[in-house]
């Protein structure tokens, strides 16, 4: 598998982080380097393997259907840039 | 044994400028599941709360907050699936969906794209009788019904330079519930979507309100050749129809069918002018009345789906379906079945009937121990009709199923006519009170005591000599008396005896 700089740019942009130009071969080059490393995994015969989702055998966690959080709106909103009449304000992003 | 065999109904053809089209319908359909808690936090789930006051730090996305799955939203998907006869799947696995949107805090969705928790099943979408009796209906194939969180909801006409977003949505869970393209015109498609919602209000486990948006739909759209849909049938080959075009997140029937019939018309026009459709996200703007591209999302929108290391997979355990599935109430079709078969309802007023489950049980409370066609006549055609001019819901109606049946016996014991029934059922609907104790005090009882009839009816034939000359030339005349002997007798005679009477001394 080959990443050139083009489909670095697509990842950037998807990932919404600014790549200049004259970087994105390097990081191309990077991400060459990392998917090389893990496509040595692909050597191993895993036919007949089930997947290991868990260290140690583990049932997925559930929770009971009962209201137990929120009603915090200053605490939500505490972080944001912009925040108006308990709304997130945000750039205008209607099409 | 009950008749209920039915036809497919024909598919909608669209005549374009050149040929005829036939139109293939794919739906996703959103369905809010009905649980106190979000799917992966304890916030409520509460319509219509104080914005971002339903929001837990883990639908905000915030650092460190990990999902736990709440395992009603389990339950209820499964319920769903048990309803449309699907597969239950006992291993499934949440994916990460990731897109960036202001009302998606996380950066990703939490959904079900490779092991989704229910597979296949149907749907029973049934389309009226046509005139020479054959019953329309049309079996739609689901594919899979995944688990997922819904997004935020942003309001973009609160400031011109920005938009408002409230995250009390935000993880809610949702069941997208998918179909394979077996949906043949508009009016399929709202009656599809019409039968999803009456099961899933059955069950419980989806409120199936259109308009606060807990119901939802994609719809896709393509277009094909007469012939070419039966060969896709046979192979399931979609190379046989055309390219679709999938119009994003709809609440309105009238909107889904309007929208279906011009992205068609847009089809054929482009097909017909040489042009290929390509495959794309549109919306519906029901204004311009047309479909318009999203491109700008569409590119945004590579997905790049990878299991979520936040969840193990969901397993649950046969024993625990079973349950469910025993829990399960009866379903419309059945309930429906039950109504033809037990009270010998026709097709169309057990549907009516079985269109909710108030009404339903209303009906059986009425029609036990009595006819249950009079008690169809008396709900559909009496509560409903005075219900709907009134614009109330059977769970408002001021008349109880009781009081309903004790005017139904009354006529049944020939206390009081029809039409007395009719004036006796607007006093117990605008006042109240008991049927027979309102027929005694206010004297409505019918009067079949010939003697009294006998009597009006001389009377009115002594009054009126000219009248009875000419009844005697003419009996059809006789009309006349009866409306008069009625009319005397303020409507408590029994018509059958006044009939009688009328002829017999016109005659003597």
């Amino acid at each position: 598998m080959s990443i050139d700089t083009a489909t670095a740019a697509k990842v950037a942009k998807l990932a919404r982080i600014r790549v200049e130009e004259d970087r994105l071969p390097a990081l191309a080059e990077e991400f060459n380097t990392i998917l090389g490393f893990i496509e040595q995994l692909g050597e191993v015969d895993v036919d007949n393997v089930e997947p290991m989702t868990s260290v140690t055998p583990q049932r997925l966690k559930r929770r009971e259907d009962v209201v137990t959080d929120g009603n915090q709106q200053s605490a939500v909103l505490a972080n944001a840039p912009d925040a108006r009449e308990g709304f997130f304000a945000v750039p205008k992003v209607v099409e | 044994m009950l008749d209920l065999t039915f036809e497919p109904p024909k598919p909608k053809v669209i005549s374009g400028a050149k040929q005829d089209w036939e139109l293939v319908i794919g739906m996703e359909v959103h369905a809010q599941v009905s649980t106190r808690a979000k799917l992966f936090s304890g916030a409520s789930t509460q319509f219509g709360a104080e914005p971002n006051s339903n929001v837990a730090f883990v639908d905000a996305g915030m650092p460190g907050m990990l999902p736990v799955i709440n395992e009603e939203c389990v339950a209820q998907a499964v319920r769903t699936g048990l309803g449309l006869k699907a597969e239950i799947n006992l291993m499934s696995a949440f994916d990460r969906k990731n897109y960036f949107y202001p009302d998606l805090p996380q950066g990703y969705q939490i959904s079900q794209l490779y092991h989704p928790i229910v597979g296949e099943g149907e749907v029973l979408v049934e389309l009226g009788t046509d005139k020479d009796g054959t019953h329309r209906a049309r079996r739609v194939r689901i594919e899979r019904i995944h688990l997922e969180q819904d997004a935020g909801k942003s309001i973009h006409d609160m400031d011109p330079a920005m938009s408002f977003v409230d995250l009390n949505r935000t993880g809610v869970a949702l069941m997208e519930i998918v179909s394979r393209p077996d949906i043949r015109s508009p009016e399929e498609a709202a009656a599809y979507i019409a039968k999803l919602r009456q099961i899933m209000l059955y069950l419980g486990t989806c409120d199936g309100n259109m308009q606060n948006g807990n119901l939802r739909a994609d719809v896709n759209v393509s277009i094909c050749q007469p012939g070419q849909y039966e060969k896709y049938m046979e192979t399931q080959d979609f190379s046989h129809l055309g390219t679709r075009c999938e119009i994003k997140n709809m609440n309105s029937m009238r909107f889904i069918q309007q929208a279906i019939m011009v992205e068609a018309e847009r089809q054929i026009r482009i097909v017909e002018g040489g042009g290929q459709v390509e495959q794309e996200t549109r919306l519906y703007d029901p204004d311009k009345g047309e479909t318009r591209s999203m491109r700008s999302k569409e590119e945004a929108h590579d997905y790049r789906y990878f299991p979520d290391p936040d969840l193990l997979p969901l397993e649950i355990e046969q024993a625990w379906v079973d349950d469910i599935a025993a829990g399960l109430p009866e379903l419309p079709d059945a309930k429906k079945a039950r109504f033809m078969g037990d009270f010998g309802l026709a097709d169309y007023d057990a549907s009516v009937l079985t269109a909710d489950l108030a009404s339903a049980a209303y009906f059986e409370e009425v029609a036990k121990g009595r006819d249950g066609k009079t008690a169809a006549n008396w709900v559909i055609n009496e509560l409903f009709g005075r219900l709907n001019r009134d614009e109330k819901s059977i769970t408002d109606s001021p008349v109880s199923p009781a009081q309903l049946g004790g005017i139904i016996d009354l006529i049944a014991k020939g206390d009081i006519s029809g039409k007395i029934a009719k004036d006796l059922f607007e006093i117990v609907y605008t006042e109240g009170g008991d049927p027979a104790q309102i027929v005694e005090e206010r004297g409505m009882k019918q009067v079949t005591d010939t003697g009294a009839i006998e009597k009006a009816v001389d009377e009115i034939i002594a009054a009126n000599p000219a009248q009875v000359e000419k009844a005697k030339e003419n009996p059809k005349l006789a009309g006349w008396f009866v409306g008069q002997v009625m009319k005397a007798t303020g409507g408590k005679a029994n018509p059958k005896a006044v009939n009688e009477i009328v002829a017999k001394k016109l005659a003597g």
